[in-house]
This record gives structure tokens, sequence and C-alpha cells, in this order.
């Protein structure tokens, strides 16, 4: 298998090989195709604007791959703030060793992805590093914010319902199971989560607060947002939903699904009155078929949960790593 | 009885303050996960004991390891939670930054598995754990010994909990009873709690880590105060024998013997370690004697908070100096230290 050699990221002819047989092969479209220095956007009115970086080992697991992932990642956070993105760039750092034809797969997940959520990959960079044969992947991206749309984290006031799209934990359980080596059938929930916010939007729905529920999982990010909307949360651990099998390999390594880390689920923040038909409207998505709502905004601070014996459980941010526990 | 109608009762305690210990670190932290202490009377108070392997790891042990992972030719080997446990420079995590040969392990087997692909290279496995974790180094041992690995070396930290409870009881006597660590039990049995219950006429209840298993333990050693009396109960009969695991007792009992050891915040407690026989010698890093502790800042309450005399947010440091990012003191090392869940949870 022909494998990536640090010639690739010379600039010269064999990166100019790699271009052609790898990037310009999947990724192809009118503003990319131009090969210019830059890409030149034509846009109107506000826009979001995000990065993030991916680098995940390994690099393909059950329900995806880091190409899958850097396009669903940084369109995801578009989409949270109410945007329809648009255009997406990527940086490719390379390292010495890396499969050609593993590359392949993964660019071609990307542009899959991409086309799936109606983004154009219009600008990328290639280095190579020395190595062993991994790669990272860093994506930045633009969404047209239309008229008349806010959503914050600090728009939540007593009163609002919280949804949260499905299962906890699924994503960060199935990565943690490749790399002890542990079988099982848990599956990244990987995926783009356009059709919740459009779904919303398009009903009428006021929609104050989305976040999608990556790092740091449900518990720090509801802590982040009622720190900025002033406001406190009061969860139900009953309503919390979970898969079976995650829930019994987190209770394995002593690791809690309100801290784990997800790629393809949200929380979604509206009014009382607007919950059930928002949570219909979610529920009839791809993506969001396991939604419930998990809670409501009330006066105070920080974030309770009321658990399944009736006590109080005062619910906080997650402090370093989640590191599985030795005894 | 039913759950509902034991916190009905718990709920409604009006007897005199009693003092419960839950030693074992997951308890407390299923204790907090379950709002526990929300739904029984302030009467009951519930104290955390030194149920966390990671946390009682003295200063000594860290460095020594640290010393190893400077060493070219070695590479040392341990459980996540060890990571983030500050020696006199700094944890194995810090060091990591500064290019220290240090990994998470999963399982010591996988170890040796590396070790004996790699002969040049001697593999060290800090080994930290109580009775529970115990067997499994044990077993790593048999295979390494049986498969001729010679460049394995284990520098130990393992520890027992009938001293601890000994030295306990000797040192605070106003606990009322003690919720015994589940999976610990499962090695050693509940009869291992009786010689202690007889001794100073106290409950001793073996609980499994559901949160209705814990509040029928905390009811059972409720009743048993209010009865006057000081029984073993065994309460977690699904997972635990009355006389334990005799395999893995018996595969610990030939590799390992008892000395003393020295627990952070409480100091040296005799037999309360578990060392390689002299037999096994050249597979021990040198795990003897590593009782030197880091100076603790003098307000640091540890030594109070694992025997149950103050509850972590009544140290002066808790919160303030001492957080889980930047520990001080033991308690709050670990994800399962008393001060570290209270920290996360109130």
């Amino acid at each position: 298998m022909e494998k990536i050699v640090m010639a690739h990221g010379s600039g010269g002819k064999t990166g100019a090989e790699l271009m052609e047989k790898i990037f310009g092969k999947h990724f192809k479209n009118d503003v990319l195709d131009k090969m210019e220095d830059a890409a030149v956007l034509e846009i109107n009115g506000r826009i979001a604007f995000s990065t993030d970086s991916f680098v995940v080992t390994p690099v393909e697991f059950k329900g995806g791959d880091i190409g899958k992932l850097c396009i669903c990642g940084t369109v995801n956070d578009l989409l949270m703030m109410g945007a329809v993105p648009k255009y997406i760039t990527c940086g490719f750092i390379l390292e010495e060793g890396l499969d050609i034809e593993v590359l392949d797969r993964l660019v071609e997940s990307m542009a899959a992805t991409a086309k799936k959520a109606g983004v154009k990959i219009v600008a990328g960079d290639t280095k190579v590093v020395e190595g062993n044969g991994g790669l990272y992947i860093n994506t930045s991206g633009i969404g047209i914010i239309p008229e008349g749309r806010d959503v914050s984290a600090a728009n939540m006031k007593p009163g609002d319902s919280i949804i949260v799209s499905g299962t906890l934990g699924d994503h960060h359980a199935c990565i943690l199971s490749a790399r002890m080596g542990i079988e099982n059938g848990i599956r990244s929930d990987c995926g783009v989560l356009a059709d919740i916010p459009n779904g919303l939007f398009e009903a009428g729905i006021n929609v104050k607060t989305m976040r999608d529920v990556t790092r740091g999982g449900l518990g720090t990010i509801l802590n982040e947002i009622a720190e900025k909307s002033e406001c406190a949360i009061e969860l139900s651990e009953t309503a919390i939903p979970v898969n079976d099998e995650v829930r019994g390999f987190c209770d394995i390594l002593g690791l809690d699904p309100l801290y784990m880390g997800n790629e393809g689920k949200m929380i979604v923040v509206v009014p009382g009155e607007d919950e059930e038909k928002a949570l219909e409207i979610i529920k009839n998505t791809e993506a969001g078929k396991e939604a419930c709502v998990i809670g409501h905004v009330t006066s105070g601070k920080g974030v309770v949960m009321i658990t399944r014996l009736g006590g109080k459980r005062v619910v906080d941010v997650l402090y370093g790593e989640g590191l599985p526990r030795i005894c | 009885m039913k759950t509902e109608d034991v916190i009905k009762y718990l709920q409604g305690y009006d007897g005199r303050q009693i003092k419960i210990m839950e030693v074992c670190g997951t308890h407390t932290a299923s204790i907090f996960k379950s709002g526990i202490r929300s739904l029984i009377s302030p009467k009951i108070k519930l104290i955390s004991g030194p149920g966390c392997p990671v946390c009682v790891t003295p200063t000594a042990f860290i460095d020594k390891v640290i010393d190893y992972a400077k060493k070219p030719g070695h590479k040392v080997y341990t459980f996540g939670d060890m990571m983030k446990v500050p020696g006199t420079n700094g944890s194995l995590s810090d060091m990591k930054g500064e290019g220290i040969n240090v990994e998470m392990m999963y399982s010591p087997f996988d170890v040796i598995e590396k070790a004996a692909a790699d002969p040049d290279t001697t593999f060290v496995i800090a080994a930290v754990g109580f009775e529970t974790t115990a067997p499994v180094y044990a077993l790593a041992m048999k295979q390494a010994t049986a498969r001729g690995v010679r460049n394995i070396r284990f520098v130990t930290a393992l520890k027992t909990v009938i001293p601890a409870l000994t030295w306990i009881c000797d040192n605070q006597d106003d606990i009322d009873g003690f919720i015994c660590p589940g999976h610990v039990s499962t090695i050693i049995g509940s009869h291992a709690y009786e010689e202690l219950a007889e001794k100073y006429g106290k409950p001793f209840v073996v609980a499994g880590f559901e949160p209705e298993h814990i509040l029928a333990v905390i009811y059972d050693i409720v009743r048993q105060v209010e009865r006057g009396d000081g029984d073993v109960r065994n309460l977690y009969k699904n997972a635990v024998r009355d006389e334990g695991n005799k395999k893995a007792l018996e595969v610990l009992e030939k590799y390992f013997e008892p000395g003393a050891a020295t627990w952070r915040g409480l100091g040296e407690i005799p037999d309360s370690g578990l060392y390689l026989k002299p037999e096994y010698a050249e597979y021990d890093g040198g795990s003897r004697g590593l009782d030197a502790d880091m100076e603790l800042p003098e307000a640091c309450s540890c030594a109070s908070v694992i025997v149950g005399k103050i509850n972590p947010n009544e140290c002066p440091m808790f919160g303030k100096g001492c957080t889980p990012l930047h520990p001080y003191g033991p308690c709050m090392v670990s994800a399962e230290g008393a001060c570290g869940i209270w920290y996360r949870s109130i």
C-alpha cells in the first residue's frame, strides 16, 4: 500500500499528484476548482464563523471516521447559532507513513458528509510531518444567519424547557471501547444535526438556546448556559436518555454519561408553551428520534438533578479528564 | 421492605445522632449521585472514609515511579487515576508533559505482552489498589513468571482494608457503624469483619452500589444501633460470599505478604500493605519503605477527613487553595476521594 512521505508536503510534483488523485477527485465545486490562492465568496448579512481541530484515534470507528467528524463538528457549531452553514475550509496535517488508501477513504467521507450538510469545501492546505502514520484535520466554517434568528446561551428564562435530541455518551464510549480493545455494539453518534434546527425554525418555534453536546458532556454544557443566562436548571434523572449498552460500559469503567462527549447530539431550549410542539418536530427527524424533555429552567444558580429516588444531586462541570477509575 | 418505606423511616428518624462511615469511594460517589443525603434525617450523618487507594498513596511512591520513568530503557505503566497524584515535583501527568516515559494501562497483562515483545526495555508497573485490584497483579506475576518474562518490575502500593478499619476504630470511637466496601468484600468475604464487630461492638454491613442497596444498609445499621447490636451483615449476597473469593485469596497469598504501609494523611499502619514475597524479589522495583510523604500545608485537614472527624467542606483549604485541578491533600486528588466527590457535588 502506498504511504505518505515527506515529499507529499513539498509543494512539488509529488504534492501535486496527491492534490489531484485525492483532494481534487473528491472535493469538486465551482469555488475550489478555480485553484486561486484564496476562495472568493459572495456573502450578505450576519455570518457565524467557527473553527475546530480533529485529532481522534482511531481515525476510523463504528459509526464514522475523522473525515465525517471534522465536517459534522464545524457544521454543527454553526447550526447551533441558528446559521445556515455554507462554506468550509480544511487544513490537513499528515504524518509520514499514513496509508494513502486510508486518506482516500477519509477524504471521500468528508466530501460525502459535506454534500449531505449542503456545504462547499472552498479552501484547503496539506502539510506532512514526521510521525507514525497519523493525521489531524482542522476545519473552519461560515454560515449565514437568516433575519430574525437570535440564538444564544444567554437567552434562557425560568419556565423554559430543555430538550435533548437523543442518548448520551455514545461517541465517547465507542472511541474508548476501540482504544481499549473492548468488543461491543456501541456506535458513535457522529452526524449532522441540520434537520433539527431547520424543522424548528420552519415551524416558527422560538428557539432560545442550542448547544451540541460535545466534549465535557451535558453536565458541563448545562452549567455553562445556566451561568450565561443567570438562571438555574433542574433536571430529572429518569428522563435522561442513555443507551443500555453505553450505561453498562460506563458502570464498569466508573464513567458518567452526563460528562461524556457526543458528536451528533444537541440540546434545545424553548419556552415552556412550545415544548410539546418542539419535541414532536425533533422526534420526526432522523437525528432526534430519541429526543426527550430532560428538565426546565428555574430561577437561581447552578444545575440540580432530581434523582430516581427523589433525592437531589448537584451537577457540576467536568474537572480535568474523565479517566477510567482503578477500583 | 420497600425502598419507599426505608426512605420514610430514615427521613423520620429522630433518635440520637448516628454517625455512619462509608469506607468505599464508590459508595460515596453513589450516595452523592443518588442524593441519599437529601433523603435521610439530618440526625443520620454519613461520613466518607479512606476508601480510595489512589488518595492514600504517599508522595515517595509517586517520586519513585517518576524516577523510573526518567531512566533510559524504562517504561512506566499505571492506571489513569494515578496520573494526577502530586509527587514532590509534580504528578506523572505534569512530568509526562516534560517527556518522561509513562503510559496509562488498562490491564497489567497488556504490559506483560509488551515486555515479552521488547526484552531490552524494563517495564515498570505502578501497582496501586485494595484487595479488589491486588489479585490482578498477583495473576500478572503468575503469568510473567510462567512465561519467563523477566523485564517486568512492580512498584506496589497495595493496601488492605481490615487493618485500616482497625486503626480508625482505635482512633475515632464515635463512629456508630460501617458500610463495608462491596468490591473489596467480594474478595475478603463478609466474615473478615467478624473480629472487628466483636472487638468494637459496632455493626459492619456489606453493601452493593445501587442507591437502594445503600439505603437498605443505612437502615440496617440504624436499626442495629437502636437495638444496641453490633453485627456483621451481608446485604450484597449476590456478589459477596461469607468466606470471600478463595481462589483470589490463594493467588494473593502465593505472591504477596503483608507489611507496614504508609497511608497518606494517616501515617504508618502495621500490616496494612501487600508486598511481593522475598522469593519474587527480582520483580520488585523497590516497593518497601516508600514512607516519606510530602509536607502538606498546615491547614490541610485530610487526616481528619479520612477518619470522618470533619466533612470535606469544613477544611479551611476546601475549594480555596485545594481543588480537583490543583489538589494538595490526598482526598481531593481522585474522582473517588471524599473531597473530590464533595467538591463536585455540593
